[in-house]
């Protein structure tokens, strides 16, 4: 049995200029890389494989089984790319990886692209986050420097270069064939599959996309054995993983943690809902997962306790929310940003979110009329399932889920407004004067993404 | 009137503004464009950071600077164009020197954010997308920055600001027009909106080594294992 908590990927942040080659040494980094430039490349996949470990940016998917589809007789580049585009509402475990421990991300790379036989790697970094991009290209530089990248890494006679690419603002390029055409100097708008990026992928040539903490997880696995990673987690969900905790939490933070893990022992860990108040509904990995209520505290956050319970494990970014807070508002925003962030290709998405937030906001006004509760579903249903990627399901999650537990908060909102029942000002952290939430009342749409 | 006439929802979408042909985009600019271009495989995929180049020399994504990454990567200027209006980040107008941004994604706005964006707005006297009278100021209204266990969040030179308040903001903007010295809460001292924009480029500026490692929030589940000796389990004998 595992301890509660277990730092492997975050056992080194706060460390002395962590963020340096010297300092990752230290602490054992690039360890990893020597065991694995003496393993083949389909020994170093089938460890990743015996591991268990599935991708951490939301889908779950085993990373081993994933690099096993690239192609071998494929006579094109193979390329891996690192999602780093970390956007999902709630998510924030990779930028403070990437600030705290960038080598972790390169040295994962490294022995990625060496198992699948990868000269050229991307790292896409979302662009609104300066420092982690500073921090990701001294690493970079530093390893070019110390003879970890280039060509003949540590006289194995492998090459490999990595590019660090700043994105520009778009939420739809985390979803990996967006990124794609984003990383080909494209509109970031998602791809039809198949083919699937291992057969066709950037440039139509073979490629692998991997979460940051996925791709950060590859070294420890290596270094420390498939055994010891499985014996991390659950039957179906191995190993440890970064759980994020924010919102009305005594002490939001960040909690690596063997996955199966639940909400209730977080909260006991982090002091709790913020004094005086208690929990109201929460998000087990970002908005596009549907939200859950106290009655789900003890379910584990994994895999399959979270989709046993209706929702999905997601980015395991847990954003807690108390009484205080009206879900009928809390439900707008969140469909404000994917109305804003839809690419436009699909039409369900483009103009389903567009009615979708019209609607919600008569909610949050109290204009809404008899049978708009139903309108909503049925709005949700013309555009979940269909478009190309998964942006509109989760834009639809988070209605739907909301409605299953609050019907009676949104029927409220036939003739109350959502600021009467819930008054905004008491879920801030600090004193608000009620007139300055103008923007919140609708009495102005000011830089709305219109 | 027949009511039925034209009503646009997305006044502020279109293409570049192509009234302002100014620019400061020289021999040097072109010899970086073509340098940036250099590092992929393919051209084209250093579009996205030739833009952020363009914004760092002409304040925004200008005519000139459409024309300039068209002219590297052997595509045309409407190419460019239907790129450049895609992202968020690029701007078809002039930002201030100093990019705020207030985040009000579901989160940060329930726990903040919107009283803050109020109060900012107020204190610099122009709404979202506007930028100051003087050039000093532009402000955004966020969308989720992945700092929520630092909410509410604002950015300014898209460097983190984190746990704000309306009396820190106030200060913060007041030391930024008063031209003082302001450390990011996790990052570097800030410089401006367009020196950042060359960073994200692809230029470092060589202040990776400032800020600290991490912030308390993420340094958060490592301390509580420290204090009950909690550990990842050992690992395999070889």
């Amino acid at each position: 049995m595992s301890d509660l908590l277990t730092p492997v990927l975050s056992a080194n942040w706060g460390d002395d200029k962590s963020w340096t080659l010297a300092a990752y040494r230290k602490a054992g980094g690039y360890e990893g890389l020597t065991k694995a430039l003496k393993l083949t490349p389909d020994e170093v996949t089938n460890l990743v494989k015996d591991s268990g470990l599935r991708g951490r940016g939301g889908a779950g998917f085993p990373t081993g089984m994933k690099w096993s589809f690239v192609p071998k007789d494929n006579p094109n580049p193979k390329y891996l790319v690192v999602n780093a585009d970390e956007s999902e509402p709630g998510t924030c475990k990779d930028m403070p990886l990437l600030l705290a421990s960038p080598h972790t991300l390169v040295e994962g790379m490294i022995i990625s692209s060496y198992a699948i036989n990868c000269h050229t790697a991307f790292v896409y970094i979302r662009g609104e986050v300066l420092h982690v991009i500073r921090r990701a290209q001294a690493a970079v530089a530093e390893a070019y420097a110390a003879g970890l990248l280039g060509k003949n890494i540590l006289g194995s006679g492998y090459d490999l270069d990595i590019v660090v690419h700043a994105g520009a603002g778009a939420y739809i390029c985390g979803e990996e064939t967006a990124l794609l055409d984003s990383l080909e100097g494209r509109r970031g708008q998602p791809r039809l599959r198949p083919p699937f990026p291992a057969v066709a992928g950037l440039y139509a040539s073979p490629t692998v996309i991997n979460n940051v903490e996925s791709i950060a997880s590859v070294p420890a696995i290596v270094k420390n054995g498939a055994a010891w990673f499985a014996s991390m987690g659950t039957e179906k969900s191995k190993g440890m993983t970064i759980y994020s905790l924010s919102g009305h939490v005594f002490r939001p933070g960040q909690f690596e943690a063997p996955l199966g893990i639940t909400l209730r022992q977080l909260l006991e860990l982090s002091g709790g809902i913020r004094a005086g108040h208690e929990l109201k509904f929460w998000t087990p990995g970002g908005s596009s997962t549907p939200i859950l209520t106290a009655e789900h505290l003890d379910v584990p956050l994994d895999y399959e306790g979270m989709a046993g319970v209706g929702s999905m494990l997601g980015t395991k970014a847990l954003q807690v929310f108390d009484e205080t807070t009206s879900v009928v508002r809390t439900t707008l925003r969140w469909v404000e940003f994917y109305k804003h962030e839809s690419c436009g290709k699909c039409t369900p998405c483009r103009e389903g979110n567009w009615w979708l937030v019209q609607l919600l906001k008569k909610f949050e006004a109290g204009t809404a009329v008899e049978g708009d509760v139903d309108k909503l579903l049925d709005i949700c249903d013309d555009i979940g399932g269909k478009s190309f990627c998964a942006l509109a399901d989760g834009a639809v999650a988070c209605v739907t889920s909301a409605v299953r537990h609050f019907r009676g908060e949104f029927e409220a909102g036939y003739s109350t407004p959502a600021w009467e029942l819930f008054p905004y000002g008491r879920s801030a952290l600090f004193e608000v004067a009620e007139r300055s939430l103008s923007l919140s009342k609708g009495a102005s749409t000011k830089g709305a993404h219109a | 009137m027949s009511g039925h006439e034209f009503q646009s929802f997305f006044p502020e979408s279109g293409s570049v503004d192509m009234t302002d042909t100014s620019t400061n985009i020289d021999e040097t600019t072109m010899a970086e464009l073509r340098e940036l271009a250099g590092r992929y495989p393919q051209p084209r995929s250093a579009l996205l950071p030739m833009l952020h180049l363009i914004q760092s020399v002409d304040g925004r994504v200008s005519p000139r600077g459409i024309e300039a990454c068209a002219e590297v990567l052997g595509i045309t200027t409407a190419q460019v164009s239907g790129v450049a209006t895609f992202y968020t980040m690029y701007r078809r107008r002039p930002g201030g020197k100093h990019h705020v941004g207030v985040c009000t994604t579901a989160l940060c706005a329930v726990m903040g954010g919107d009283a803050l964006l109020d109060k900012v707005s107020e204190k610099l006297g122009i709404e979202p997308d506007e930028t100051t009278a003087d050039g000093r100021f532009s402000l955004e209204r966020l969308e989720c920055n992945a700092a929520c266990d630092f909410a509410p969040v604002m950015m300014v030179n898209w460097e983190f600001m984190d746990n704000m308040d309306p009396e820190k903001a106030e200060k913060l903007l007041d030391d930024l027009a008063a031209g003082k010295d302001v450390k990011a809460s996790r990052g570097a001292t800030l410089t401006s909106w367009r020196e950042a924009e060359r960073v994200l480029a692809g230029f470092p500026d060589g202040r990776a080594d400032e800020g600290p490692s991490a912030g308390d929030a993420s340094l958060l589940g490592k301390k509580i294992a420290a204090a009950n000796s909690w550990s990842a389990p050992a690992a395999e004998e070889a």
